[in-house]
């Protein structure tokens, strides 16, 4: 494996890395207002993410640096086409950051209430942007010459946009839902698990649509397997969610995402902007990428630093493992549920 | 204004607001840190509560940071996509690499720190706070190495096909002494920045325990007097770190941009020796180096530049002519990629008066911090508790100074490297050369409407969120470090549960989120 292509994979390792682990904090934050209606819910709801979302969001710095170190040319495409969503990205991340910050800093009610809200705003519209570019860069931008874009303001927002809003959307919703029944005992779990049964094989719809047109126009009989795999894991992650096994329908449920995005990417290579104007314009890694030099460093640097990286927010993760009640608990975690 | 302008105000208001949470962060987490560590090994109380007070800053404005910085690394490509092609093979690794050595390192042991209290074993939950500091401090080294190359590219060569420039040697790039030196002169003001406000705080709140005659020997006085001491000395180190890297970075960048350096002295024509200019007047605005006229001390710019007290400092006039004379005397008249200014001719000086100002605010600022970490210690020697209103409340108002320096040193760098965004380097000869003008930097299909959006947007969340951090943190300081009925006793649990009502009201675990 080249280089360009290693890198394509890291790439795409870490927006699937992203969207597995913000995923589940964006969720969360989108059930508040239906999951979290008694105070005491909604702030043992933000206590499962307190000490997460921002090691999570990392992901995304690094996903974007990632695009911008190995692809500049995709870098430099995908972001100027997609100029007003990615604000609103940026725009819902920052007061999302904020709000959660900010929301317990003073004592009143109506502001518990409007920064809760802030953080349930904020991180949909965030997830929506991303979904949004993440759908277009995969099945098309309106695309001129030098991968400039066509049309005006509004024209990177067409259906594939759309499809990839909706797709994150939907799925992070449901992760977050199968993350509260994992992390959580007590009313919230319940209806946590009763939310995530009821809507998972509707809201698995959209990522699979996304995942299946770009297998259908690009794929090979392996990226058509791994679809068939994450139509698969939908069924497991329902399934053992039915039979209360919590931690096995999570790991079901972040199984299909793996294997739809790795459907998506795996399918849409070497093209990493798609040009909806002419295929003639259409944006490869081998049109995007650096030198072979550059490559070679960052690959040493990644291969490297990942490893410790995943090993310490791994150990965090197990450090704050423990299944969380309304009754806030003192000292040292107790049993573990996970 | 075209795209161009919108998207150069959209830059530097972004990134200065940005940089006034970034001193911070890392001159206080490096503070914070040490109260810790004092607290570890002497178990005094007042290091603890050291430690939540000014730890609970350095959170508030930890995320603020966090939130304006994921701006910085969009913007490259939304605003100025023709630059992020032009020097992506540079560029961008850096940004990553920062991303994966430091954030990750940042953010995920400062949610260890921030949720560890009473969890984890005490000196692994200090190792978190160090960990997470130690990131913050890669990251300033990586984004310092980027903005570094941009002032000074080394390490590439240029490629024939494209023109654009592909990095060969990237220990080069990593060791470049122009990032070397803006490195330590950044965290030294960095910590100028949290010196002040230790200082400024401090001394507000032993005056006022003084003048409701609470006692000068329980646990929070020692709490205040110790922050005063240790932002006192800090400031005053600090500052004479912060001129010593500053003289070095000033002779590198006579060497490698000597129009920011001579722009900052609005020195006109070719000196030997060559004065500094105390304050000039005249029409500075006019960029029209003649109409100055400055109070001088003789020499002492050939001092700064060189080392000495009588070697020749070239002038504006002539170096521009020497700009013009080898990268051109207009824009090339292509409007695809120049934009309005194709085809007109190249202004190789940067604005005078800007220069020329935010050089004197930076060093002036400076020096009033550390006039007020000297009258901080001096009054507040062998145990005095000063009650000048005049003193303490100027020392607040001084919290303001670093920051102020830190803001305008980073403009002067900034737009004292314009009109280039990529300057030629010097030691390079002139035909394998890199360099890119901030005029094509642009990203050419986006439209003037979309930048106007979001640097409205941006702007007016920026505004609203200084308010609420401004009184947040206001309320917060005048609260003091306990307010709640009965202090928990040291080194017990709760000790590590919070401290007033409203962090409890949440969960035990909200010490900041």
């Amino acid at each position: 494996m080249d280089l360009q292509t290693l890198w394509f994979a890291a790439v795409a390792l870490l927006w699937t890395g992203f969207l597995l682990l913000e995923g589940f904090d964006f969720g969360v934050a989108a059930l508040l207002p239906v999951l979290g209606r008694r105070p005491a819910d909604r702030h043992l709801m933000l206590r499962t993410i307190g000490p997460l979302w921002d090691g999570n969001e990392v992901w995304l710095i690094t996903a974007v640096g990632a695009v911008f170190a190995a692809f500049p040319g995709w870098y430099a495409t995908w972001l100027p086409a997609l100029y007003l969503p990615f604000v609103l990205v940026l725009f819902g991340l920052i007061v999302r950051a904020v709000a959660f910050e900010w929301r317990h800093s003073h004592s009143t009610d109506a502001w518990d209430t409007t920064w809760t809200r802030v953080i349930t705003g904020g991180s949909l519209v965030a997830a929506a942007g991303i979904g949004a570019a993440l759908g277009a860069t995969t099945l098309g931008l309106p695309l001129g010459e030098g991968g400039t874009r066509v049309g005006g303001a509004f024209s990177g927002l067409g259906w594939p946009a759309l499809l990839g809003a909706v797709a994150v959307l939907a799925f992070s919703v449901v992760h977050g839902a199968v993350f509260l029944s994992l992390k959580t005992d007590g009313p919230v779990r319940v209806a946590a698990r009763r939310f995530a049964l009821r809507w998972a094989p509707g809201a698995a719809l959209p990522l699979l649509a996304w995942a299946g047109l770009v297998h259908l126009r690009y794929g090979t009989p392996v990226t058509g397997a791994l679809w068939l795999a994450a139509a698969l894991a939908v069924l497991v992650a329902w399934a053992r969610l039915r039979v209360g096994r919590e931690g096995q329908a999570f790991a079901a449920w972040g199984a299909m995402l793996a294997a739809a995005a790795t459907t998506i990417f795996g399918a849409a290579y070497p093209v990493v902007a798609p040009s909806t104007i002419d295929s003639a314009f259409d944006v490869t890694v081998a049109d995007a990428s650096v030198s072979d030099y550059t490559l070679t460093v960052m690959t040493w640097a990644a291969a490297v630093g990942l490893p410790v990286v995943l090993g310490y927010q791994a150990w965090t993760y197990w450090v704050f493992r423990t299944r969380l009640t309304a009754e806030p608990q003192h000292g040292e975690p107790a049993g573990t549920h996970a | 204004m075209d795209v161009l302008d919108i998207a150069r105000w959209q830059f530097g208001i972004t990134t200065v607001y940005h940089f006034l949470m970034v001193p911070l962060t890392i001159g206080l987490g490096l503070l914070v840190a040490v109260m810790h560590t004092m607290w570890v090994r002497t178990d005094k109380p007042e290091w603890l509560r050291m430690t939540r007070f000014w730890g609970r800053i350095y959170l508030i404005n930890f995320v603020l940071g966090v939130a304006t910085g994921l701006v910085q690394e969009f913007q490259f490509g939304l605003a100025w996509s023709e630059y992020s092609r032009f020097v992506g093979d540079v560029f961008g690794s850096l940004l990553a690499l920062e991303a994966l050595l430091a954030f990750f390192l940042e953010s995920t042991f400062l949610g260890l720190w921030i949720f560890g209290w009473g969890r984890i074993p005490k000196k692994l939950h200090l190792a978190a706070l160090w960990a997470a500091v130690v990131g913050s401090i890669v990251s300033a080294y990586f984004i310092i190495a980027a903005n570094s190359w941009m002032q000074h590219p080394v390490g590439v060569e240029v490629d024939d096909a494209t023109g654009r420039p592909v990095q060969v040697d990237f220990l080069a790039v990593l060791s470049n002494n122009t990032a070397l030196a803006a490195f330590t002169h950044a965290i030294v003001a960095a910590l100028m920045v949290a010196g002040a406000l230790l200082v400024g705080i401090g001394l507000w709140h032993l005056r006022r325990r003084k003048l409701a005659e609470q006692p000068e020997t329980d646990v929070d006085h020692r709490v205040w007097r110790r922050s005063v001491r240790l932002g006192g000395w800090v400031s005053l180190a600090a500052f004479v770190l912060v001129a010593l890297t500053g003289d070095w970075q000033g002779k590198l960048m006579y060497a490698q941009q000597p129009l920011k350096m001579s722009s900052a002295e609005a020195l006109c024509e070719t000196e030997a020796p060559a004065p500094f200019s105390v304050f000039a007047w005249g029409k500075l605005g006019s960029n029209e180096c003649d109409d100055v006229h400055s109070i001088t001390v003789p020499g002492l710019v050939s001092f700064l530049a060189h080392g000495d007290f009588s070697s020749a400092v070239p002038g504006v006039n002539e170096l521009q002519e020497e700009y013009a004379a080898v990268y051109g005397e207009t824009y090339p008249d292509d409007p695809s990629r120049f934009g309005a200014l194709a085809g007109e001719e190249i202004d190789y000086t940067p604005l005078l008066a800007v220069s020329y100002w935010s050089f004197r605010l930076m060093i002036g600022m400076g020096a009033v911090s550390a006039g007020i970490a000297a009258y901080a210690l001096w009054a507040t020697r062998k145990g005095r508790v000063p009650t000048s209103r005049i003193g303490v409340y100027g020392a607040l108002l001084a919290v303001a100074a670093p920051f102020v320096a830190n803001a305008t040193g980073w403009i002067f760098t900034e737009m004292g490297r314009q009109p280039f965004v990529v300057y030629p380097n010097p030691d390079v000869p002139v035909g394998e050369q890199t360099w890119f003008f901030t005029a094509q930097a642009v990203s050419p299909g986006v439209t003037a409407a979309e930048v106007w959006t979001s640097l409205s947007l941006l702007t007016l969340v920026y505004g609203a969120l200084a308010v609420v951090e401004l009184w947040l943190i206001t309320r917060f300081v005048r609260r003091g470090v306990f307010t709640g009925d009965g202090a928990p006793t040291p080194g017990t649990p709760t000790e590590g549960a919070p401290e007033s009502r409203e962090d409890t009201d949440d969960d035990v675990l909200s010490f900041a989120y």
